[in-house]
Order: structure tokens, then C-alpha cells, then sequence
């Protein structure tokens, strides 16, 4: 297979700050790469770079095989970009806005006009195609957004954050589009703060911090460095904890760790919330009661906290929250 | 939900009209403006609001203070600097315009489209234009209506609006130049206005300069709102107080013309290599 992206040492200094301090990154053609990391950690400006919005200060990259530097007009026939920042007019109605990204392209107005009404069709924005943007909400100019980048129907997609500040529903609804973008062969590199939607969406993951890798495996591997999710439940009899334990045996996926003083059971799982009920139904079985059960998921602090020894500097937004998971058809 | 598979080959496939890419891409970019203009009253009311209001301010307030040194009316002498006052404006309206766009980010978003980079800007300059052919028709009505005529034929007014509008262009292109190198809006409100006043008070714009002492009175001579405001007089056939002896006071027309030319040649070629290099 070949490489859509191929990037080799890339810095970016602003002044004394090194925003990307040596950056390889491969992402195969139709793969899905998510780029992980907290605020500052040089996400947006590794998307610039590849994107052709700035000049790397070090290092080569190639976009479809195209130079980064010397064949800009190349790459930018290639890609498409949805920034971190819903960049579209919004005194335009959606439509205009299709319909200025297509024109912009170079496509032959017809197409472009057909175009523009399978993506409001299919981005589910046809009643809302002839009002402005300044009232869209935030999910809905995010989609727009993303559906001015595929106008043209790039082999490359940059993603910057797009679910960064949508409601849970919103970022539902961003995951799913993303997800049948990637099933029509389109390649993907997405930014995002949340270890959950990379680990949704994307085939492998890179971490960054501080401008550098830190990391770089399938979703599995960074998990199992991590520790993957866990089931935590605080039992309502402290004497019951070993029979809890044994209850908890078969639906747990490696060792079960107790606590007596806070008759708390921390049972690594896999499989996600489907667990739950099985467990709850488990320990209903055996005549335990419990006080509280919840699932942890591992979050980008965890990483950090696993890979690096520190947490991620600035407090992300609260991970989005996802019961149940859907499985990306490969 | 499926996202259909891509009907079309990639872009550049398209068949090039017959103008080519450039004008294309000047005209989806021009269009988006002029959408725009035309949807947010408020701003285009205030571009028209100000003049207006110069106009009625001077014609009523200071105009019976003003003695003009030939004894001509002052409504007639005033209106062509609150032209020459009203296009030099043009700045403004660029400068922020830019600006909010690139914090917006849509700036950077044209520049990742295999865009002619030029077109981008070039079909904003003009765009920018009916906004100021707006405003300098509702001017010349609010002239009209308090008084002020023109006493010449028609291809003379005609080279006063030119001249105008020229200008206006050329202040553009100086505002795009700006708005693309402010670090942010507000810096951009007043970069873009702060000179200026000061500027159109150095000048013949509302009173004749032999009141000012000789050092500015030679500031106001080359200064290109005087030549603009004198040029407009002259061509429309307005009192023009009395001009001094420097060369761009007998010649106003012609250096409003070098003016224009001279900022449209030097910042237009800024303002394009300024945005080819925001890649930096
Ligand atoms: N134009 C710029 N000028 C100066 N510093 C910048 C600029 N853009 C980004 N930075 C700095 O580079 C670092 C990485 O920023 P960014 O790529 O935006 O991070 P992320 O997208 O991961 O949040 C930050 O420390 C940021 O302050
Ligand atoms: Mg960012």
C-alpha cells in the first residue's frame, strides 16, 4: 500500500517556540490516522503544515505524493481541510457556501449544483440550506464546514478537532459521517483531544506532546499500555468484596484488584458497555449489593499519564461520554 | 447515513472557460462579497450614515462660518471634499473586512483551494467597489438636497466620479495590504481609520488652507485628499477657494490620477505577496 502522508523530522518554530519538533508521521492511503494530544501540543499546526498553510522551519512532508513546499498547488488539488474553526461565511446560506467552495474548485457549475444537494441531502442540512449560517448551530456549521471540503470529493481529508465544543449528539452525528467518509476510501487524518473518538474512529494513533511523538500504535496497543476501561463498583457489605470477586471472575479480563476500606472492586474489562448489565446481572446472581458501579474509560490524562509520567497540561474538555459502541466495519 | 460516492474526477478536470481561472475565481470570491455586504444592513447603513451626516453637519452648522476667500457658496465647496474625505474612508471598510475574515479563518481557508492566490484578493477589490459606488450615490443626493449643483458637462462630472472612484480603489488595495498584516480585528479598526481624520484635516477638504501655518499649508498642497477634493471642484465646476502656486494645486486632476496609480501599483503587488507568504 502507499503512503498518502508521509512526513519526515517536520518542525515549525514560532520565534523560541518549537510547536513541532521533529514529526514523522505515515498514514496509509484509505486509513484513518488520529492525531492525539492536548491543547498546545502542536496538532493544528502539524494539520498547516501538511495542508500547505505554513512552511515547515525543518523537515519534508508529501500530501498524495505531492511536495509539501515545492508542489503546494498539487497537494491542494488533493486535500480537503476542515480547520479547528467552522471557517465558512456565515452571512451565506449553506447552499452559497457549497455552491462559492465549488466554483472555487473549479467545477463545472451543474456539478457543482448537484453536488451541493446530495451533501445537504446527506449531512441532513436540505431545511436549512437557504438560511444563513449566523443561524446554524454549532453541529450544524461544523457539517457544513466538513461538507465544503468534500465538494470536490478530495482523496485526502484533514480534520482538525471536528467534534472539539458539540453537544454529545452533534459529535454522534460528526462520527458517523466521518465514519462512512472513511468507508468510501477517502483518507483521513484527524485531530482531536479525546482518546475515545480517535479510538472510534481512526485505524492507529499517534500521540503527540509538546511538538514530538510520544506515541504511535493501533487504538489495542495504546489501551493495553494504558490499561483499557474498568469496571469500578463499590460493594454495600464489605464481607461480601471476595464474592463479588469471584461473581465478577468470568466477565472480567485480566486481574481483579479489591480494596477493603472503600469495599471498592476494580475489574479491568474489555468489550465496553455491554459489560455492564452482564455484571450487574452477575453480581445480582450471587446476592451481592452494590452502592455504585460505573465504567472508566481510559482518558487522554490516563495516556499521559502512562506514557509521559505527567498529566496533560491543560485540562481538555470533558470526553465525550459514549454508552454502547459501534463497530467500524474495516 | 452513506455518503455518496464522489461523482466527479478531481477538480482541475473541469473544462477552463474561455476567460480562464483567474476571472473565475475573481468572481466566485467578488460574489461572496457582495452577498455579504448586501445582508448586513447595519454596516452598510453606517458607510452611508457618516457622510451624510458630514454633509448635513457642514452645510448647516459651520457653513455660514466658513467665508470662502472667492465668495463662492460653501455647500458647492464643500461637497467635493466630503467626497474626497468619503473614498479615503474606502480604507477602512477594507482594512476590518480582511481582517475579520482572517480571524475567521476563511482567509486560510481560501488559501488551502487550488485557487489562483491573486484572484482571491483581486476579486475582493473589486467587490469592494459597489459598496463605494453605493455610498458615493447617496452622497451626491444628500448634496443635491441641501443645495450643491455641478456648473460643467457631463463628461467633466463624469471624470470627477472616476477620479473618486480611482481613488477609492487604490485605498483599497492599501486596506487589503493592512488588513492582511494587523495581528487582529481590533488593530484593524484602528489602523484602518486612525490616520485618517488627521489627514483629511491637513488638507482643503472643508476649509481652504491659507489659514494654516506655511509648513502644513505645503503638507496640504501634495496631500492627495486636497488634490482630490481641488480636482473635484474643478471638474465639477465648484468654487475651488484659491489655489496656491505648488504644482499639484494647478494640476489636481492629473496627481489625484498619479496618486491612484502610484498606491494601486504599490500596494496591490504588497497585498498579493502578503498573502502568497502568510505561509511563513
Ligand atoms: N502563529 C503562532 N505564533 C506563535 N505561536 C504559535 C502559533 N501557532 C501556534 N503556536 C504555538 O504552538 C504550539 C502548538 O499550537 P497548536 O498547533 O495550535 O496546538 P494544538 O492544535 O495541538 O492545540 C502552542 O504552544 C501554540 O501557542
Ligand atoms: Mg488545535
Amino acid at each position: 500500500m502507499s503512503l498518502a502522508i508521509e512526513a519526515r523530522g517536520v518542525e515549525k518554530h514560532f520565534g523560541e517556540v518549537k510547536a513541532l519538533a521533529g514529526v514523522d508521521l505515515d498514514v496509509q492511503q484509505g486509513s484513518v490516522v488520529g492525531l492525539l494530544g492536548p491543547n498546545g501540543a502542536g496538532k493544528t499546526t502539524m494539520v498547516k503544515v501538511l495542508s500547505t498553510l505554513l512552511l515547515p522551519t525543518a523537515g519534508s512532508a508529501k500530501v498524495g505524493g505531492f511536495d509539501v513546499v515545492t508542489q503546494a498547488d498539487e497537494v491542494r488539488h488533493t486535500i480537503g481541510l476542515t480547520g479547528q474553526y467552522a471557517a465558512v461565511d456565515e452571512y451565506l446560506t449553506g447552499r452559497e457556501n457549497l455552491h462559492l467552495f465549488g466554483a472555487l474548485y473549479h467545477l463545472p457549475p451543474a456539478q457543482v449544483r448537484a453536488r451541493a444537494e446530495e451533501l445537504l441531502e446527506q449531512f441532513t442540512l436540505t431545511d436549512a440550506a437557504d438560511r444563513t449560517l449566523k443561524t446554524y448551530s454549532g453541529g450544524m456549521r461544523r457539517r457544513l464546514d466538513l461538507a465544503a471540503s468534500l465538494i470536490a470529493a478530495p482523496s485526502i481529508l484533514f480534520l482538525d478537532e471536528p467534534t472539539t465544543g458539540l453537544d454529545p449528539r452533534s459529535r454522534l452525528g460528526m462520527w458517523e459521517v466521518i465514519t462512512s467518509l472513511v468507508q468510501q476510501g477517502t483518507t483521513v487524518l484527524l485531530t482531536t483531544q479525546y482518546l475515545e473518538e480517535a479510538d472510534q474512529l481512526a485505524d492507529r494513533i499517534v500521540v503527540i506532546d509538546k511538538g514530538l511523538v510520544i506515541a504511535n500504535g493501533t487504538s489495542d496497543e495504546l489501551k493495553s499500555e494504558v490499561g483499557g476501561d474498568r469496571l469500578e463498583i463499590v460493594i454495600s457489605d464489605g464481607a461480601r468484596l471476595n464474592d463479588a470477586q469471584s461473581a465478577l471472575a468470568r466477565i472480567a479480563s485480566g486481574d481483579i484488584v479489591t480494596t477493603d476500606v472503600s469495599r471498592t472492586l476494580l475489574a479491568p474489562i474489555s468489550g465496553g458497555s455491554t459489560v455492564l448489565p452482564e455484571a450487574i446481572r452477575a453480581l445480582d446472581a450471587a446476592g451481592v449489593k452494590f452502592d455504585d458501579i460505573a465504567l472508566r474509560r481510559p482518558t487522554l490524562d490516563d495516556v499521559f499519564l502512562s506514557l509521559t509520567g505527567h498529566v496533560a497540561e491543560e485540562e481538555a474538555e470533558p470526553a465525550p461520554k459514549r454508552r454502547g459502541r459501534k463497530k467500524r466495519a474495516a | 447515513m452513506s455518503i455518496a460516492t464522489p461523482t466527479m474526477q478531481s477538480a482541475n478536470n473541469a473544462a477552463r472557460p474561455w476567460y480562464g481561472w483567474f476571472v473565475n475565481d475573481c468572481i466566485a470570491v467578488a460574489k461572496r462579497q457582495i452577498i455579504t455586504v448586501l445582508r448586513i444592513p447595519q454596516t452598510l447603513f453606517f458607510a452611508l450614515f457618516q457622510p451624510v451626516l458630514f454633509v448635513l453637519l457642514f452645510s448647516f452648522v459651520f457653513g455660514g462660518a466658513i467665508p470662502l476667500p472667492d465668495g463662492g457658496s460653501y455647500r458647492e465647496y464643500l461637497l467635493p471634499g466630503i467626497f474626497a474625505q468619503t473614498v479615503t474612508f474606502a480604507v477602512a471598510a477594507a482594512t476590518v473586512g480582511v481582517a475579520e475574515d482572517t480571524s475567521k479563518g476563511i482567509m486560510d481557508r481560501f488559501r488551502t483551494l487550488p485557487v489562483n492566490q491573486a484572484a482571491v484578493i483581486v476579486g475582493r477589490s473589486f467587490a469592494e467597489m459597489v459598496e463605494r459606488v453605493l455610498v458615493i450615490t447617496v452622497m451626491s443626493v444628500a448634496g443635491l438636497v441641501v443645495g450643491w449643483r455641478t456648473h460643467s458637462s457631463l463628461f467633466n462630472v463624469l471624470m470627477a466620479y472616476v477620479m473618486y472612484l480611482l481613488f477609492a480603489y487604490a485605498l483599497t488595495w492599501m486596506g487589503i495590504f493592512v488588513g492582511l498584516s494587523v495581528p487582529s480585528v481590533q488593530v484593524a479598526q484602528t489602523a484602518g481609520v486612525a490616520w485618517v481624520f488627521p489627514l483629511t484635516f491637513l488638507s482643503n477638504a472643508f476649509v481652504p488652507t491659507q489659514g494654516m501655518p506655511v509648513l502644513l499649508q505645503h503638507f496640504a498642497a501634495w496631500n492627495p485628499i486636497s488634490c482630490l477634493a481641488l480636482g473635484g471642484r474643478t471638474l465639477f465646476g465648484n468654487p475651488t477657494g484659491t489655489p496656491g502656486d505648488a504644482f499639484p494645486q494647478q494640476h489636481p486632476v492629473l496627481m489625484a490620477f498619479v496618486w491612484s496609480t502610484a498606491i494601486i501599483a504599490v500596494f496591490s503587488v504588497l497585498a498579493v505577496r502578503k498573502f502568497r507568504n502568510k505561509r511563513g
